[in-house]
């Protein structure tokens, strides 16, 4: 750590006004403030009321809540496609795992260059300190796309979704919707075959390296519930499955577990809002039931909150603090009224059988309206009782 | 003849054309843009339409503007523009009929259109004919270009066309290019308009 530290301040003269490489200040300035807590305080003129904990290294955190659903995912890659090839009882665990490894890494190396690249290259533009909101969006944009998504399209979606969700907003903690879910909503609307439409895009079919099984074109595996928007009344996933997570589905979306152990630490440190999170998975769950009790979803309550990408837009899509309602109040209805969308779109539109994208994106929309409504009736019951007096 | 081309006369005819822009500078007209861009063809029809629509009610409102009762003005304007946007309906009809297919309604809409009744009211009824014909012409090609850029990129990225004709090789469809289909939403000519906009302003600073 010393000699990274040492490193740093050596070359850090080639960075300043007249150095050398003055043109990549914003690079260096962003990887130090990463790898290091900046020594800056705030002014002593006023009063500043300063979170020990900087905005780099919550990000950091909501990275490594996502690092097990991530690994999971990658392991689930490489099981889908020894599933469908019919080799299961040959593919090793580590076999399996590094197949799914190579199949992720180069979406995850994608959506990091071209997203920071935009990042850095405002930064440096605007001659504004660089930020550091891509870290969890270039790492969950890969997580929510399914694994056949080509890379050039992936590219495209999140240049797309950095520069007008984002940058034109004013960047960082500007920005009115989810950067990753804009990512996945134009891929979702752009190329709907590559994103949803047969069921060959979830399942990676060619070896890669030598690892993993050639998958025959005939085979098609569909998401639990794309073979219920397809009119089927049973799954043909059993229900452990798809707690553990090994169906089809989006690279980190399918495993609930390891999603909960993310949740747990968004939680139990303090960065995701729990009020936000249990809203949601009500929200959904009364609705599931409503509709369930009604004849009009086969789908359990529980199973809507299990199956799609439920769980992982609740924990970690949902109570992203940027975009998301701010008042605690507002947080209630905010997240009830996410799950209610979302399982009201999947069961009431036959064309999509997810709606968590769009009721997360839906309701980011109305956020600062709920905050709104909040902060008057705070006020004016304030006023009343000062009245009152 | 000098007279007719002097200079006020022809900041009439090409002040709409950049920094009067009625679409990325007055923001009118917005709704046909959308609807009707998403191939070349009708779009350069729409703008034709348009241009010769507004550069004769302009015309005609600026002849019989000083016997326009002030206050049913509004009807007077809404007569003579519906006249004409029937006129063009039934040559389209008879002519182009299969770009006036694909225009359908816009065509009758065209009597609604922002830019028709604001150079009506702001020019043509206090301007003398001829500088509100250029006037009108000015606006319409105004029009017409916006919409014929904004059809160029979504034609090409979202049907891989321009003029219905195959632009995008086959080799790249069989190397894994696929169209845009969100291109062929009206919601993503909305977002290109905003792009027109921001490359104008930051072109011509005078505006922000």
């Amino acid at each position: 750590m010393n000699s990274l530290r040492k490193f740093f301040d050596k070359i850090k003269p080639n960075f300043e006004e007249g150095g050398k490489l003055h043109a990549f200040r914003s690079l260096y300035d962003g990887f130090d403030t990463f790898a290091f807590v900046p020594n800056t305080t705030s002014g002593r003129v006023g009063t500043h009321v300063h979170d020990a904990i900087d905005s780099k290294r919550i990000m950091s955190l909501v990275v490594i809540a996502l690092v097990p659903a991530l690994l999971f995912g990658m392991y689930n890659v490489g099981y889908q496609n020894a599933l469908a090839a019919g080799q299961l009882e040959q593919a090793s665990f580590w076999g399996m795992f590094w197949f799914g490894f190579l199949a992720v890494l180069p979406k995850i190396i994608v959506s990091y260059i071209v997203g920071l690249g935009i990042e850095f290259t405002v930064a440096q533009w605007k001659n504004e300190e660089i930020h550091e909101g891509f870290l969890v969006s270039g790492i969950i944009i890969p997580m929510i796309v399914p694994v056949n998504t080509p890379l050039w399209m992936l590219a495209i979606a999140t240049a797309f979704a950095v520069i007008f969700a984002k940058e034109i907003f004013g960047g960082t903690g500007m920005n009115i919707f989810n950067v990753a879910l804009i990512t996945r909503a134009f891929l979702f609307f752009s190329y709907p075959s590559s994103m949803t439409g047969d069921d060959t895009v979830w399942v990676a079919q060619n070896t890669i390296c030598g690892l993993g099984f050639d998958v025959p074109d005939t085979f098609s595996a569909a998401t639990p519930l794309g073979e219920i928007a397809a009119g089927a009344t049973t799954l043909s996933t059993s229900f452990c499955d798809q707690v553990c997570g090994f169906i089809p589905g989006s690279i980190g979306e399918t495993s609930v577990i390891a999603i909960a152990l993310g949740a747990c630490l968004l939680l139990w440190t303090g960065v995701a809002s729990w009020k936000t999170m249990l809203s949601v998975f009500v929200g959904g769950a009364l609705t599931g039931w409503c509709y369930n009790a009604l004849g009009l979803s086969p789908l359990t309550a529980c199973q809507h909150i299990v199956l799609g990408g439920f769980c992982f837009g609740a924990v970690f899509m949902a109570t992203d603090p940027v975009t998301s309602a701010r008042t605690e109040g507002g947080k209630w209805i905010y997240g009830f009224l996410i799950g209610f969308v979302a399982v009201t779109v999947r069961v009431l539109n036959p064309g999509y059988p997810e709606g968590m994208m769009l009721a997360i994106l839906l309701m980011n929309l109305f956020a600062p309206l709920i905050d709104y409504c909040f902060v008057s009736r705070n006020i004016s019951k304030r006023a009343k009782r000062a009245i009152n007096k | 003849m000098s007279q007719l081309f002097s200079k006020a006369n022809m900041e009439a005819l090409t002040s709409p054309l950049n920094l009067n822009n009625p679409v990325v500078v007055q923001v009118l007209g917005i709704c046909s843009a959308l609807a009707v861009t998403a191939q070349l063809e009708p779009a350069i029809v729409m703008g034709l339409s348009v241009t010769i629509i507004t550069a004769f009610s302009n015309l005609i409102i600026s002849l019989i503007r000083n016997s326009i009762p002030n206050r049913i003005r509004i009807i007077v304007q809404l007569v003579v523009v519906a006249a004409l946007v029937t006129i063009v309906s039934q040559v389209l009809k008879a002519f182009a009929y299969d770009v006036s297919v694909q225009l359908s309604v816009y065509v009758g809409l065209i009597i609604t259109n922002c830019i028709l009744m604001g150079r009506l009211e702001a020019f043509a009824m206090m301007n003398k004919p001829w500088p509100s014909f250029l006037d009108g012409i000015g606006n319409g090609i105004g029009y017409a270009i916006i919409l014929v850029i904004v059809a160029f990129f979504r034609e090409l990225l979202g049907s891989g066309t321009l003029f219905g004709l195959q632009v995008v090789p086959q080799w790249c469809y069989d190397h894994g290019y696929v169209n845009n289909g969100m291109m062929t939403m009206p919601a993503m000519s909305l977002i290109i308009v905003g792009c027109v906009i921001w490359a104008h302003r930051a072109y011509n600073k005078e505006l922000s």
